[in-house]
């Protein structure tokens, strides 16, 4: 194909603004897959993940407090309940289980949550998965000084079956707040990608009557996690403790509350993703720029192929064509660098939240993202195309020019 | 006749506005496989007579007949067709594409035309005594060879008809007559005609058949630009 040819020696001859033009599609398209990617997987995950639980019952807050700091571990606690507010909750006939969660200590950074056994053995943190432990470990005895040990902050803090741990008061890393109390961890879980993966669970007792806790705190609970029996039964209790009571919030159901925080901060994605239009403009008109200003070098070359037999057709098309080659280099380097930042998005999602993404997972995205930027440089490579079309070849065959 | 011409004009405009006739040509012709030189000063048309018969410019009035095709008829892609497929063209400057090896600006003289024949375009490079040069891109060769891929270039659509425009004008003596040996040899060796414009005497020495512009070309003639 002489068009083939004639477009490869042209990305050739112009080397370097042809890799500095692919650069910037690589970048705008990686922009425009990293955005929609990690936008669309993070609200699948955000909503998606809720330990197998339903609701979140707790001090009187937003929802999305509650919801952030008993299913995410990421916000603070608003405050503690009473142990009677659980035992009404999993006694009430519409809630299947009901596990009580206790927080308010840390092992260098990462939290120590009380929970009982029932946590690990009755709730399927997605359909069909159980947490499990590895082989050799066990679960902690409610009753002795053990932990099970989250994936994430096993292999962070390079904490092994046998290992001892002093937990530190409050939920920020700080020294000089070392609890007395030394604990060893039984087990590591197998990683499960969700929030469970950044905890040091230990016995519920254990949080509540740590030294140098409260005294009333003894009796109390961060919150309740509880899986309904069925949706009706979350809208009584929704009544119940959100509009009749004021004491408590129930927070429910729990994709709907991330969903809504996800709505919240859309108008962020939203300007992401002007930016990253944005970019793909630019570098589209990075083509236009590079190929126009180089049209005075190529008039002579341009009426050379004319003189041969080349129709204007054919130099306009040449011309168009190599646009798309800058923008299909450019969508191979974008993918790379799509790689790259869709890697560091999930380290670091993963190191706050524990939820992983799966950035490798297909998105239409990555369809209309390429065929966008090459539309775009096809559209772009007109311009200068249209220059070359009208090249006066008598007068730029002649050897003055 | 490959080529006839009968009451061919062109003008352009010059930088004052003025309408400015370069060629008027009552009639020329020339036969298949023939070669003729066409000798005549700077701005006598020469150059603007070998465009129009290309193909390259369309005249103001007047007939082109080239391989039984009136040329002043077709449209521009018309044009571009048959010169593809039945004329050379051999440049003063060469005009070989910088970034193309001497073998793909010779299969590009074919490319447009009858379609690529890498073996023909190699025999070609060859017989022009570039064998050994086929992968070497035109600046690393002197100028005499570059000559020479451009003869081959040419050649490498089975032209019917070559035109040759001042094609010894950048060489040194000795290289200027061996150019036009094999521009003349390789045109005959492949049934072409050729049609040749110079300012050269030494150049057109060896030609049967040399005109000089002034008894063609009314336009130029009549300003007392005569060989």
């Amino acid at each position: 194909m002489t068009i083939a040819l004639v477009v490869r020696k042209s990305l050739r001859q112009h080397a370097l603004s042809t890799a500095i033009t692919a650069i910037s599609i690589g970048l705008a398209g990686a922009l425009l897959m990293a955005i929609w990617v990690v936008k669309s997987q993070a609200h699948d995950t955000f909503t998606r993940v809720d330990g197998g639980f339903d609701g979140v019952l707790g001090a009187r807050s937003s929802k999305l407090q509650l919801v952030l700091n008993a299913v995410f571990h990421l916000e603070a606690s608003p405050a503690n309940i009473e142990w009677k507010d659980y035992l009404t909750i999993t006694n009430h006939p519409g809630v299947e289980l009901g596990v009580p969660i206790a927080m308010g200590d840390n092992y260098r950074g990462f939290r120590v949550v009380g929970t009982l056994p029932e946590m690990f053995t009755r709730t399927e943190y997605d359909p069909g998965k159980r947490y499990r432990v590895r082989v050799p470990g066990r679960l902690f005895d409610p009753t002795l000084r053990e932990a099970v040990v989250g994936s994430y902050v096993a292999q962070k803090l390079n904490l092994q079956r046998g290992d001892h741990f002093h937990p530190y008061h409050g939920l920020n890393f700080d020294e000089e707040h070392e609890h007395e109390e030394e604990y060893v961890v039984v087990g590591i879980l197998e990683p499960s990608n969700t929030p469970a993966d950044r905890v040091l669970w230990i016995s519920l007792e254990g949080v509540q009557k740590m030294s140098g806790h409260a005294a009333e705190s003894a009796t109390q609970i961060s919150a309740v996690l509880v899986k309904l029996r069925n949706p009706i039964a979350g809208q009584t209790l929704d009544m119940q403790y959100n509009r009749k009571e004021n004491r408590l919030t129930f927070a429910w159901p729990i994709g709907t509350v991330m969903a809504e925080l996800l709505g919240k901060i859309g108008w962020f994605d939203r300007l992401l993703a002007v930016v990253a239009y944005l970019v793909a403009v630019v570098a589209a008109a990075g083509i236009l720029a590079s190929i126009y200003n180089s049209m005075n070098e190529r008039r002579r070359q341009i009426a050379v192929l004319r003189a041969l037999g080349a129709r204007r057709v054919f130099i306009f098309m040449s011309i168009i064509l190599e646009s798309v080659a800058i923008a299909c280099i450019g969508i191979l380097i974008a993918f790379v660098i799509y790689a790259g930042l869709t890697s560091v998005a999930t380290v670091v999602m993963r190191a706050q939240t524990g939820v992983v993404i799966d950035p490798s997972a297909f998105h239409p995205v990555m369809i209309w993202a390429p065929l966008g930027l090459i539309g775009l440089a096809a559209l772009a490579g007109t311009v200068p195309a249209i220059k070359a079309y009208w090249v006066d070849v008598a007068e730029h065959l002649l050897p003055s020019h | 006749m490959l080529l006839e011409i009968s009451q061919l004009t062109k003008s352009f405009l010059n930088p004052e506005g003025v309408r400015h006739r370069i060629i008027d040509v009552p009639a020329f012709a020339l036969a298949e496989k023939a070669q003729v030189a066409l000798a005549g000063e700077s701005g006598s048309g020469k150059t603007t007579l070998l465009h129009l018969i290309a193909g390259i410019l369309k005249p103001d009035s007047g007939s082109i007949k080239l391989a039984g095709r009136e040329m002043a008829n077709l449209s521009e892609s018309e044009r571009d067709h048959v010169r593809a497929e039945n004329i050379g063209y051999i440049f003063q400057t060469f005009n070989l594409l910088p970034g193309y090896s001497c073998l793909d600006n010779v299969m590009l003289g074919m490319s447009f035309g009858p379609g690529a024949d890498r073996d023909f375009a190699e025999r070609l490079l060859k017989r022009v005594g570039l064998g050994d040069r086929l992968r070497h891109n035109p600046r690393q060769l002197s100028t005499g060879q570059q000559q020479r891929v451009a003869v081959a270039r040419a050649l490498a659509n089975r032209p019917r008809l070559v035109l040759a425009d001042e094609p010894t004008g950048n060489l040194d003596s000795k290289n200027a007559r061996e150019a036009l040996k094999l521009i003349r040899e390789a045109c005959a060796e492949n049934g072409a005609a050729l049609l040749l414009v110079s300012h050269d005497r030494d150049a057109l020495a060896g030609f049967e058949t040399t005109v000089q512009i002034a008894t063609i070309n009314r336009a130029t003639a009549a300003e007392g630009v005569s060989a």
